[in-house]
């Protein structure tokens, strides 16, 4: 599943913050820390993992580290999926 | 004493980490009121010279206009110099109201506010008019006083890619569920040029029941055939829900800002809005020389109709030298030069040749799009351009950029 969650997540995340010409996103790639995603963007991306797994990830969870890079992000998303 | 050397040390290696990364900012003192022609030391200490300004808001020349420094004589002389309150206490004149009548006239609006700034409008509005069950989606390229506003409001924050229309629609879909949904926007970007197109934008908000806001204050005065601001450019007067806009710039350049749009929004502002509430309000003087510049531009277009030949006449004069602009129509016409040492040295070569235009480089724009940032005025005549054209093609020509890609300047210059 966690390969299938992190393409899924980097697909999103290249799709709604890579800008053309910019460096590829890789799963290690800082997102937040790295300037790609600001913390206004994190919504949207918030919003999508809960609409797409049926979770509710928690305001004092969805921190900036815990967005930081797709690693990250699937890491988080495993922790309510298997609650 | 609680200022200890440790905290001073403390302050100090800021401010040298600031140097060290070429971002510490210098003022260059100005001896001269501002126009085209202007007096300039810098560094400071340096003899003064006499130099053309090619990168001041003052759009349509009005900053040093006789008429509106008369009108703020007569401010000064029938109401005063300040007003020490606020004013819901004892600050508001009739003065005030009238300005905010006659800038709801200008463009196409419901009602006014003033505020002491653009950046105190920009910081009030959103807490004022949403709350957490609200979102706000702006642009990624919004000016930074837009963003502060936004940290200070409690509803959701989203954005959308770059006047992005599909992906502003994706965003408005997602959030059906909110209450509300604000899209929020810059009407002409200042650091590219370039304008939002609000007539689609109008159309997606009518479509999934959303507001507009625009900070117009690259724009007020100037934009559209009659200088009424990007609204009048798109078509779209009376359709703008929230327009925020700045009296220092074109109109006028001295101080102040504003709210205009949907009356409803505008006296939630007047009701809640922090910099509204716990700040003086513009200044007699001032109001009075906005008035001035009011009348000016309600008489005539002549003033925003020279401007844009001179913008037309200077970013074609650059295109036919060879440089690299940033496509647009308006009078911000940014010169790409990629690498941040470059800008810095070829706006100092150009301070030389007597031409005053500032490089900005990152964190004021991103990464590898640093570049002079030229802005034309009405106070400008043919022969200031030319002679600024004269310049950029001498320090064009030192620096060999001329006719170059953006590829090869960064191949030569780096990133």
């Amino acid at each position: 599943m966690s390969d299938e969650l992190k393409d899924i997540v980097l697909k999103y995340v290249i799709a709604e913050y890579s800008e053309d010409g910019a460096d590829p996103i890789e799963y290690d790639t800082p997102l937040i820390s790295g300037g790609i995603v600001d913390s206004f963007s994190m919504v949207s991306l918030k919003r999508f993992l809960e609409n797409k797994y049926k979770i509710s990830i928690p305001d004092d969870q969805a921190t900036p580290e815990a967005f930081d890079s797709v690693d990250k992000i699937a890491v988080l998303v495993r922790k309510f999926t298997q609650a | 004493m609680s200022y200890s050397e440790k905290t001073r040390t403390t302050y100090q290696g800021v401010l040298q980490g600031l140097k060290d990364a070429g971002l510490f900012k210098q003022e260059r003192f100005i001896h001269s009121p501002q126009a085209a022609d202007i007096e300039v030391e810098f560094p400071s200490g340096a003899s003064i010279r006499k130099v053309i300004n090619m990168c001041a808001n003052n759009y349509l020349g009005l900053s040093s206009h006789p008429e509106v420094v008369k009108a703020a004589h007569k401010g000064m002389d029938e109401r005063g110099y300040g007003m020490s309150s606020v004013r819901f206490i004892c600050g508001t004149q009739d003065i005030h109201r009238t300005l905010e009548s006659k800038v709801t006239e200008f463009l196409g609006t419901e009602d006014t506010i003033l505020f002491p700034s653009c950046m105190d409008a920009n910081a009030g509005v959103f807490e004022a008019i949403l709350t957490k069950d609200d979102v706000m989606i702006s642009d990624r390229l919004v000016h930074a006083s837009l963003i502060d506003g936004i940290r200070l409001c409690s509803a959701m924050q989203d954005t959308y890619k770059h006047a992005d229309m599909a992906h502003l629609e994706q965003k408005l879909e997602m959030h059906q569920d909110r209450r509300l949904r604000l899209v929020i926007t810059d009407g002409v970007f200042s650091m590219d040029g370039d304008t939002a197109p609000l007539d689609k934008m109008v159309a997606l908000g009518e479509k999934y029941d959303a507001m507009i806001l625009i900070d117009d204050s690259h724009a007020s005065g100037f934009i559209g055939k009659t200088g009424r601001g990007t609204h009048e450019k798109y078509g779209v007067v009376g359709k703008m829900d929230v327009i925020t806009t700045t009296f220092g710039k074109a109109l006028g350049g001295a101080t102040g800002g504003c709210v205009s749009g949907r009356k409803e929004l505008v006296e939630m502002c007047r009701q809640k809005a922090r910099p509204y509430l716990f700040s003086n309000s513009i200044a007699p003087v001032v109001v009075e020389g906005i008035l001035k510049v009011f009348d000016i531009l309600m008489a005539s277009t002549e003033r925003r109709d020279k401007l844009e030949k001179n913008a037309a006449y200077w970013r074609k004069g650059l295109q036919q030298a060879g440089f690299v602009l940033k496509e647009g129509d308006t009078p911000i016409v940014p010169v790409m030069l990629f690498n941040a040492k470059l800008a810095g040295d070829f706006s100092r070569a150009l301070y030389d040749e007597g031409i005053y235009a500032v490089g900005f480089f990152f964190p004021v724009v991103p990464q590898s799009q640093a570049r002079i940032r030229t802005q034309i005025s009405a106070g400008h005549e043919i022969h200031h351009l030319d002679k600024a054209l004269d310049a950029f093609i001498k320090v064009g020509k030192k620096f060999d950029i001329l006719g170059k890609t953006r590829q090869e300047i960064i191949d030569r210059f780096g990133m």
